[in-house]
C-alpha cells in the first residue's frame, strides 16, 4: 500500500519538469557568454540586473534559468554590442511589457507617492519632535 | 473634533486590513500582456520554419485584410491542444500565418504532420527575438492584426474552441 503511494508520489514529482517544456535548442549564443569588451559586457550586466524576466516574473534576467531570459540577455548583449545605450534597450523592453518590465524605479504619476509620501512624512516628524522640544514659557516648566 | 480623532488610527487599521484581504482574496493577475496592442507591427523577416513552407516577414500581416498571427512551436504541449481549433477557424476562412519559436525544421515538419497545418506562412525564430520584438512572453499567443499591419488584439493562452466566436468577432472588428 505504501509503495504504492509512494510510487503515485514520485510520478507526481516528474509532472512539473513536463509541463515546464523547453524546447531542443541549446541556449543562444550570447544568453551566457560574456562580450569580448568588458566596458560593454559591465553595461549589459547592470543592465540585465534591472529587467525583469517575463517567465519567472520574480527575478531579474541575471539571475534566471528561464530559456526566455537566455533569449533576453542574448538580446540585450547583442544591442549592447552594436553600441545601443543601456537606457534606449530599456525603453525598448518597456514600449513592449510595459513599466513593469524594468525594476528601475522611474517617477509617474501612479508612483509619484512612493517618493512624495516619505518626505512629507520626514517633515510631519520633524514638526512634532519641534513642539515636544520647544522650551515652554517659564513658571508653567515641569517639576 | 478630538473624540473623532481619536478613531483615525482604527480607520486606517481597516484600510490597511481590507487591503490586505483584499490582496488574499483575489490573487493579482499573472497574465502577461503585450504593450503592442494597438501599435504597428514591429519590423521583422523570418526565414521559413521548415521545407515546403514560406517565411514571414512584416509585409506580409498587412495585405489589406486582417489576419491571425500565431506563435507557437513543437515542444509546447498546449499549442497541440490548439492546433484543431486554429484548422477549425481556417476552414470558417481565417487568413493564419505563425511563428515557430527555437524550432529545428525536423521538429516543425514533424509537428504539422502530426496536428494538420493551418497555416499560410511559418517564419522560424531560433532565439525569441521576433517574440520579444511583439511583447510576447510564451507559447502559445495569438495576434490579430489588421489590414494596415497594426496589432489590434493579443491572445495569451491557447485559443480554446470557445473562444473562436469571439475571435472571429476580433477579425471581424479589426476589417
Amino acid at each position: 500500500m505504501i509503495r504504492r503511494w509512494l510510487v503515485l508520489l514520485f510520478m507526481a514529482m516528474l509532472v512539473p519538469g513536463m509541463v515546464q517544456a523547453d524546447s531542443n535548442l541549446p541556449p543562444a549564443a550570447l544568453a551566457n557568454t560574456q562580450l569580448p569588451d568588458a566596458k560593454q559586457e559591465a553595461e549589459a550586466k547592470a543592465l540585465m540586473e534591472t529587467l525583469r524576466c517575463v517567465v519567472c516574473q520574480g527575478q531579474s534576467i541575471a539571475d534566471s534559468n528561464a530559456e526566455m531570459a537566455g533569449d533576453m540577455r542574448a538580446l540585450v548583449r547583442g544591442k549592447v554590442a552594436a553600441g545601443e545605450k543601456p537606457d534606449a534597450i530599456r525603453a525598448w523592453f518597456i514600449e513592449r511589457y510595459g513599466p513593469w518590465v524594468s525594476y528601475k524605479p522611474e517617477m509617474s504619476a501612479i508612483a509619484a507617492p512612493v517618493w512624495i509620501v516619505p518626505v512629507v512624512v520626514f517633515f510631519i516628524g520633524l514638526l512634532l519632535v519641534r513642539g515636544r522640544f520647544r522650551k515652554r514659557p517659564s513658571g508653567k516648566g515641569e517639576a | 473634533m478630538k473624540k473623532l480623532a481619536i478613531w483615525a488610527p482604527f480607520v486606517l487599521f481597516l484600510i490597511f486590513v481590507g487591503v490586505v484581504a483584499r490582496g488574499l482574496i483575489q490573487p493579482g493577475d499573472r497574465v502577461v500582456r503585450s504593450a503592442l496592442v494597438g501599435k504597428p507591427l514591429p519590423a521583422f523577416t523570418l526565414p521559413a520554419a521548415t521545407k515546403g513552407v514560406r517565411g514571414l516577414n512584416t509585409a506580409d500581416l498587412a495585405t489589406g485584410q486582417p489576419r491571425l498571427l500565431n506563435i507557437f512551436a513543437s515542444w509546447c504541449i498546449p499549442c497541440i491542444a490548439e492546433a484543431p481549433v486554429l484548422l477549425e477557424l481556417k476552414a470558417k476562412g481565417v487568413a493564419i500565418d505563425a511563428i515557430a519559436i527555437r524550432d529545428t525544421p525536423e521538429d516543425v515538419a514533424r509537428f504539422l504532420a502530426r496536428n494538420g497545418n493551418p497555416y499560410q506562412r511559418i517564419g522560424s525564430d531560433v532565439t525569441s527575438a521576433v517574440q520579444l520584438a511583439l511583447g510576447s512572453s510564451g507559447v502559445p499567443e495569438s495576434y490579430v492584426v489588421d489590414g494596415k499591419g497594426m496589432i489590434r488584439y493579443q491572445h495569451v493562452g491557447d485559443i480554446r474552441h470557445e473562444d473562436v466566436p469571439m475571435i472571429l468577432d476580433q477579425l471581424e472588428a479589426a476589417r
